[in-house]
């Protein structure tokens, strides 16, 4: 061999040194475990003491509601294609808050996005206050500012979609900066070099790296979003989740109809997963899929 | 003890591998050599079923390797470790554990989980490394390590398993020449000292003669010729790789001196 070293460590003293630190940290972990463990059993158990009722009692009628709705549901089963024609409107309007909020906030996003980046942004100095912004915006639950442009502006879906476009902007502003940390700044110096102003650099050295990652969080979230439309239905902000709230109502015995809006946003997610990771091979591997 | 009877492998239309036979009677260090995409590699990840082959068979000791699955599947993936022209160690952990690796077929997950390792294979590990020249690199994180050195870790990951056969991916192609020679030496005395059987993909002709009892030289997915050194010819040569009569075996070396200038010169030149 040619450089085996011989700087008088033996083996054994190596094996022994070695076999102590292993020992030392088997100690940390074991340690670790346990206080984890004291902490999950002693924390839920103050969480069960503050319940109103008993977790333990009330887990054996856990699925009593949920197989309450599905035995009704398959009862009247005959009846589900109905259910559909009847509420597909109202899934469009869902779908439709949700497609325009994820749309206005992924815009929004892009330009904070890239004000919020080391290295990219406009104004060096105000990426700290671009960032708050985004941390405001994520902060702030969608449901409440519905509820409050709802006082403002009335029911409807108006002002579903700018809760949830301002929620948007502020989650999708902070994954598209992580993604443009990565982006290399070769093409950036290279626009630079030619005078280009910092839009042409963003638009053409920046933007045909990241693209692919952005879709991909923005389809994410347009999942996400079609989610929370159907919740802001429930506060007046109407389509399915308006339905829904009534429908779903203890002892009405609508849960056909609960049930058949359930399928409905399912199949909707399904489809909108699909045709994503569909969009997203063709973005990063191009049309044919062969440059493997 | 080793067969390869017909083995193809196709990604879609394009067949990387085509009908590729031979035998090994005993142990032996074996050379692969041909082109870049000459289907070198799939050959060795079928033989690990690393990758799954479309047609054919892998025979060892009698056992048809090809139709395991599952557990036995893993068991002989132990039996026939690999090594990969980048090392394929796991950059954040020390690296005793990525020798300790090694022995995973053996353990269950939940003492993986908790890294409890025996101490006998702690002591075994590094002994390993020893005998490759690098404990003292034990404590290291192997994202620490040069190139050379990771490399040998991967050989001492593959000792760690007690296999029967070594597979070796272009060991050496991301390593300077005085690397190169280090981990190749290391092969042969593995392979002299301990009886197992070495099959290694190599990209230059000259280490191929310098340490394989038997040369297999592959184009376009087809064994075009299997034979001792002595009978690759520089005429056998231009076969494998397809290449013109300005071929010269010295330009491709990484042996150090192999290369003077007059013979770069020419090289070029011609």
């Amino acid at each position: 061999m040619a450089d085996i070293t011989s700087s008088g460590v033996t083996p054994q003293s190596i094996t022994e040194s070695y076999l102590q630190e292993i020992k030392r940290k088997r100690l940390y972990s074991g340690i670790t475990l346990v206080v984890f463990i004291l902490l999950m059993v002693s924390g839920f158990n103050l969480a069960a003491s503050r319940n109103g009722g008993s977790f333990w009692g009330g887990l054996s009628n856990f699925f009593d509601y949920p197989s309450e709705v599905v035995s009704e549901a398959a009862s009247k089963a005959s009846e589900l294609p109905a259910h559909f024609v009847t509420y597909f409107p109202a899934l469009v309007e869902t779908v439709n808050i949700a497609a325009v909020s994820t749309l206005i906030g992924a815009l929004l996003a892009t330009v904070l996005s890239l004000l919020a980046t080391r290295g990219l942004a406009r104004w060096p100095w105000a990426i700290g206050l671009v960032r708050r912004v985004l941390d405001i915006m994520r902060a702030v639950p969608d449901i409440v500012i519905a509820l409050i442009l709802i006082f403002i502006l009335g029911g409807g879906p108006v002002p579903a979609m700018i809760a949830i476009a301002f929620h948007t902007t502020g989650a999708l502003g902070k994954l598209f900066s992580e993604v443009n940390e990565n982006a290399d700044l070769k093409p950036v110096d290279g626009l630079k070099s030619v005078g280009a102003t910092w839009t042409q650099q963003m638009l053409l050295g920046v933007i045909p790296q990241v693209a692919p990652n952005w879709l991909s969080y923005t389809l994410l979230r347009f999942e996400i979003n079609i989610r929370a439309s159907a919740i802001l239905g429930f506060v007046g902000a109407g389509g399915l989740g308006y339905e829904l709230k009534n429908a779903i109502s203890w002892g009405q015995g609508r849960y056909d109809e609960a049930g058949a809006m359930f399928l409905m946003l399912f199949l909707t997610i399904v489809i909108v997963d699909q045709i994503s990771s569909a969009m997203r091979n063709r973005l990063t591997h191009g049309d044919g899929g062969l440059h493997a | 003890m080793l067969e390869i009877d017909h083995l193809t492998k196709r990604f879609g239309t394009k067949t990387a591998v085509q009908s590729a036979t031979f035998t090994v009677e005993k142990p032996a260090m074996i050379g692969i050599i041909g082109r870049s995409g000459a289907g070198k590699s799939t050959l060795l990840r079928m033989i690990n079923r690393l990758t799954a082959e479309t047609e054919g068979k892998i025979v060892f000791e009698g056992e048809d390797v090809t139709a395991l699955k599952g557990a036995s599947k893993r068991r002989w993936q132990s039996e026939c470790a690999m090594i990969f022209q980048q090392f394929n160690l796991v950059p954040r952990m020390d690296v005793v554990s990525n020798v300790l690796h090694g022995t995973l077929n053996r353990r269950s997950t939940f003492t993986t989980l908790f890294n409890l390792y025996p101490d006998d294979d702690i002591s075994q590990a590094i002994g390993i490394l020893d005998r490759l020249g690098i404990a003292e690199q034990a404590p290291k994180r192997a994202e620490a390590l040069s190139g050379g050195q990771q490399q040998r870790v991967a050989i001492a990951r593959a000792l760690m398993q007690d296999p029967k056969i070594i597979l070796a991916d272009e060991p050496i192609a991301s390593l300077d020449p005085m690397n190169a020679q280090v981990v190749m030496e290391a092969l042969r005395r593995i392979h002299e000292e301990d009886g197992r059987m070495i099959v290694a993909n190599l990209h230059t002709l000259d280490t191929a003669r310098r340490y394989c009892d038997r040369v297999i030289g592959m184009r376009d997915g087809k064994i075009v010729f299997d034979g001792t050194p002595e009978q690759l010819t520089t005429g056998a040569a231009r076969d494998i790789y397809g290449a013109g009569a300005d071929f010269s075996e010295a330009a491709t070396s990484t042996e150090i001196g192999a290369l003077d200038r007059a013979d770069a010169h020419a090289a070029v030149t011609a």
